[in-house]
């Protein structure tokens, strides 16, 4: 099999007292599109924010298990987070750029990483916005507000921004759920070019988006994963029974 | 009786209360322009008071005025925003310490004016005055006595809440995903927290200020004793002068002066004055505010 | 995408990726002052309430002190730096004499600290009384005429802005009404002094024309936009839930207002009263300009009166800086302090306590 970019054992998080991640354990490959499937609050976002440790942000999140990146348990406790979501971006379902210009929301992260020459960022803006496939659209207004772009390219922009700090893994929570087909299909075009040089771990509830982008696909069910393998594995031959309702729109 | 009627009647019974409400605002308010706005004019807000303050303007009141809300502030807006950020971005809620400082904050607002001034006069004049005197004036008296400074100093006591509850609103109704988003570029809490969260919150900051130095404007008590003088023939050139304000010339003027009808158009108009000025300020607050929630739905 | 650009990029972005690594929790110092600092300023407010609370009765301790060495004697040389604070108002001036003649009789040479509780405020004489009991009673009586006007007005405006207003009246009257919080208390005294005091002596005829009543009423429209917008807040909290039931059932809206709405709201209403009651007994301007200020003993609300507040804020200019005068007037001040931060403090945790059980109970 492929590079292992990410391990998970064991993993089983809380809310105050409810379960929502039951036991996890799974192994995910590197520059591969990994695609989390499954109905509606069966804890999916909840997962992929165990692997940036969002849900620290969260007060009473009770977390067990092990989620190893690189090697490395990331909730050790001198785990150094910031650095660590440096590694792991993140692209939210709704599209969530700063109130300031095109070009200030891209070199948001290189400027906290202590990037100031004009020149450098100029170049890291420009190439995190091309890789975005955004650029052609932006470049003549680099300096408007991002909050004057439409909505498909507010999502490519948020996923420039986080190019820009230069991650190993993305994680993307359903990134085109809000949008229309044919932004839809140029993040998907997005995510196909992206794998080359990227893991990327995305949410969907579309089960076309999960068959025609990824790679692996897991699928979970009430906090617990039910299913995990080949993309077409999964959607061809599911092992369980579940899996198959569900893919078949059966349910959920 | 009838239920139709007794609807009615109770009804309006709420509705006259309302309408009486209003009326002593609008009184206030009429009877205030009334008698001031004759008296209003360019000479009024640009001289000294004349013959025994009977005639003559205020304008060493309105430069009083504006310096000590200045100077206050100038110390209550950064310990009011700081004390905002600590409790909307570091505190849990449930913490003890958390809560002790907003009932200490509530504390601050429900006590009487007059109280802070008494603080004002054992405080700083008494205590860090009087220390700072024995120290490095060889007890020369200098600090330990009433002046602009201690003034202020009490008054942004007195205003630092206004501040912290307005720049604490204004930060929570920046959307928690702008918070993520910085956090998931590698953002350190004070990154986010100077490149997010601040920036988002300059209106709320604004309308804190400008509400506190409204109410430092019209507030009088905290300074009964802590600076204000009754008249003073030069404006002050330093912080340890004392300094003329608008609402101790209106106290004084309608109490204290020894033909309070000959003065009485000076008091309607220093009145008058007074009132525009906290009534623009609050007027420009409101709309901030109202502009600010409005980003919150 | 041009590979020239892509390859100084590749350069670029591998050197960053080696400074990126989290294995090992980063120092940084910026977070770390940043945090530091605003922890430490956050302790202000407490640290503000602390220091009022010791510094204001610190000043006010000597009164005991004195008692134990007797030390009375000192008295005498400050009596002449009092007089300019009464306030210009002849009515005032006469009834201040007479209770000054009528105790002159009984006293002499007593420890300042035995007077606190003597029916005669009289700080300026040969044998000073510092007896508290009218300065006490005159802010009881103030108060309470004060509340008497602005609870029920109060509570009646916010139940029909609340229950009866369209929601485009609604809009407006709020706003407005909130208007009169941001009236300074010296304006609203001086409205009072200039035309309250004329208007209700012409209607009630009364002999000195500042006096409880009008001093009450003035400081109730200082406590107006507290108790209104509080109770308001109350009324609106009332889960809509409740309401609609109650309407569906076929009640009218004031019924609904009252025997739904409001009972529901009455632990947030009381909160809002207390608030209102703290504001009006610590009110000093316009007591000072408004009520008359002599320190007399009656319940005839149309008797000129002198509160705990107005007193420290007319007499405090005007005493020698240490003295038993001083001290009592700071411990006036102590009394006012622990008084409005125990209605606070009951406003703060009783009621709202109760407001949220009521409504977690009955979910
Ligand atoms: N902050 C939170 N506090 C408490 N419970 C939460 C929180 N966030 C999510 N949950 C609960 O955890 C469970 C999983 O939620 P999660 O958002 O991960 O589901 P999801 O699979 O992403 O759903 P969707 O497809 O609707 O986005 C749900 O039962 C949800 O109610
Ligand atoms: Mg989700």
């Amino acid at each position: 099999m492929d590079d292992i970019k990410v391990k998970i054992n064991d993993l089983t998080l809380h809310y105050g007292t409810n379960p929502a991640l039951k036991n996890i354990n799974m192994e995910i490959p590197e520059k591969m599109v990994t695609a989390f499937i499954g109905p509606s609050g069966c804890g999916k976002s909840t997962f992929l924010r165990t692997l940036n440790r969002m849900n620290d942000l969260i007060d009473n999140v009770k977390i067990d298990g092990e989620v190893i990146i690189d090697g490395l348990n990331i909730y050790n406790k001198d785990i150094d987070v910031v650095n660590l979501r440096k590694k792991v971006g993140m692209i939210f379902q709704k599209s969530n750029p700063f109130a300031k210009s095109v070009y200030d929301n891209v070199a948001f992260g290189p400027r906290i990483n202590g990037i100031s020459q004009r020149n450098k960022l100029d170049e890291i803006v420009e190439y995190s916005l091309k890789q975005a496939a955004i650029w052609d659209e932006v470049k003549g207004r680099l300096h408007n507000s991002a909050l004057s772009l439409s909505g498909g390219q507010q999502q490519r922009l948020c996923i420039a921004r986080t190019l820009a700090v230069n991650p190993d893994i993305i994680l993307m929570d359903e990134p085109a759920s809000a949008l229309d087909p044919i932004s839809t299909s140029k993040i998907e075009e997005l995510i196909h070019e992206l794998k080359q040089q990227y893991t990327i771990i995305i949410v969907t509830h579309n089960m076309q988006q999960a068959a025609r982008t990824s790679d692996f696909t897991a699928f979970f069910y009430l906090g617990e994963l039910v299913e995990f393998n080949k993309t077409e594995v999964m959607f061809s031959n599911p092992a369980k029974r579940q899996t198959e309702d569900y893919i078949s729109g059966r349910f959920g | 009786m009838n239920r139709n009627l007794k609807d009615k009647m109770v009804e309006s019974l709420t509705g006259i209360s309302v309408l009486l409400i209003i009326f002593i605002i609008v009184s206030i308010l009429a009877v205030t322009i009334a008698g001031g706005w004759p008296n209003l004019n360019w000479t009024f807000l640009s001289e000294f008071p004349k013959d025994g303050m009977t005639k003559g303007g205020i304008f060493p009141a309105i430069v009083g005025t504006a310096v000590m809300t200045l100077i206050m502030a100038v110390a209550a807006v950064p310990f009011g925003v700081i004390t905002a950020i600590y409790l909307a971005e570091y505190a849990s809620e449930k913490s003890v310490i958390a809560k002790s400082i907003r009932f200490a904050v509530k504390t601050l607002a429900v006590v009487p004016s007059i109280i802070f001034g008494l603080f004002g006069l054992g405080f700083f004049i008494g205590f860090i005055g009087k220390n700072i005197d024995g120290i490095f004036n060889g007890g020369e008296l200098k600090w330990g006595q009433p002046n602009i400074l201690w003034a202020s100093l009490t008054m942004a006591l007195l205003t630092l809440p206004v501040v912290i509850v307005s720049v604490e609103e204004a930060i929570r109704t920046i959307p928690a995903d702008m918070r993520e988003a910085s956090l998931a570029l590698g953002a350190t809490k004070w990154q986010t927290i100077r490149k997010v969260v601040i920036p988002g919150s300059v209106s709320g900051i604004l309308t804190g200020t400008i509400l506190a130095i409204s109410r430092g404007a019209g507030e009088v008590a905290p300074i009964l004793f802590t600076g204000a003088a009754y008249f003073l023939s030069d404006l002050p050139h330093s912080l340890s002068d004392q300094f003329m304000s608008l609402g101790y010339h209106i106290y004084i003027m309608s109490t204290q002066s020894s033909n309070v009808d000959a003065t009485l158009p000076i008091q309607f108009a220093t009145t008058l004055v007074l009132l525009l000025l906290t009534f623009s300020l609050n007027g420009i607050a409101v709309t901030l505010r109202y502009r600010i929630r409005k980003r919150a739905k | 995408m041009d590979s020239k650009l892509e390859r100084s990029m590749n350069k670029e972005l591998k050197s960053a990726k080696e400074v990126v690594s989290f294995n090992k929790r980063k120092f940084r110092f910026s977070d770390w002052f940043a945090e530091k600092v605003i922890k430490t300023v956050a302790f202000l407010s407490i640290a503000v309430v602390i220091l009022i609370f010791i510094f204001v009765f610190r000043e006010a301790f000597p009164i005991f002190k004195m008692d134990k060495n007797e030390a009375v004697s000192t008295e005498l040389l400050v009596q002449e730096s009092y007089g300019g604070a009464e306030t210009a108002n002849e009515p005032v001036k006469t009834t201040d004499t007479q209770v000054d003649n009528s105790n002159k009789v009984q006293t002499t040479g007593e420890k300042p600290s035995s007077t606190l509780f003597s029916k005669t405020w009289m700080p300026v004489s040969d044998n000073p009384r510092y007896g508290i009991w009218p300065l006490f009673l005159g802010t009881l009586k103030v108060t309470i005429i004060s509340l008497l006007f602005a609870a029920p007005i109060s509570i009646l405006a916010a139940i029909y802005t609340a229950m009866f207003a369209k929601p485009r009246i609604r809009e407006v009257i709020k706003p407005v009404i909130e208007l009169l919080a941001g009236f300074p208390s010296v304006v609203i005294g001086f409205f009072a002094l200039m035309v309250m005091a004329t208007v209700f002596q012409s209607i009630f005829g009364y002999a000195s024309r500042l006096n409880a009543f009008v001093g009450g009423i003035a400081m109730g429209l200082a406590a107006i936009p507290i108790i209104y917008t509080l109770t308001e807040d109350a009324l609106t909290a009332v889960p809509r839930t409740y309401t609609e039931a109650s309407l569906g059932l076929g009640a009218s809206r004031r019924q609904t207002a009252f025997y739904v709405v409001l009972p529901a709201a009455v632990p947030g209403i009381f909160a809002a009263v207390v608030l209102g009651i703290g504001r009006i007994f610590g009110e000093t301007m316009i007591a000072l300009m408004a009520t008359g200020n002599a320190a007399m003993i009656s319940i005839n609300p149309f008797d000129s009166v002198r509160t705990l507040s107005a007193t420290i804020g007319a007499e405090m200019a005007e005493v020698v800086f240490g003295d038993t005068h001083y001290s009592v007037l700071f411990l006036i001040g102590s009394l006012l302090f622990i008084f409005t931060f125990a209605l606070n403090a009951l406003a703060e945790f009783y009621f709202r306590n109760l407001v949220i059980r009521r409504y977690q109970s009955k979910k």
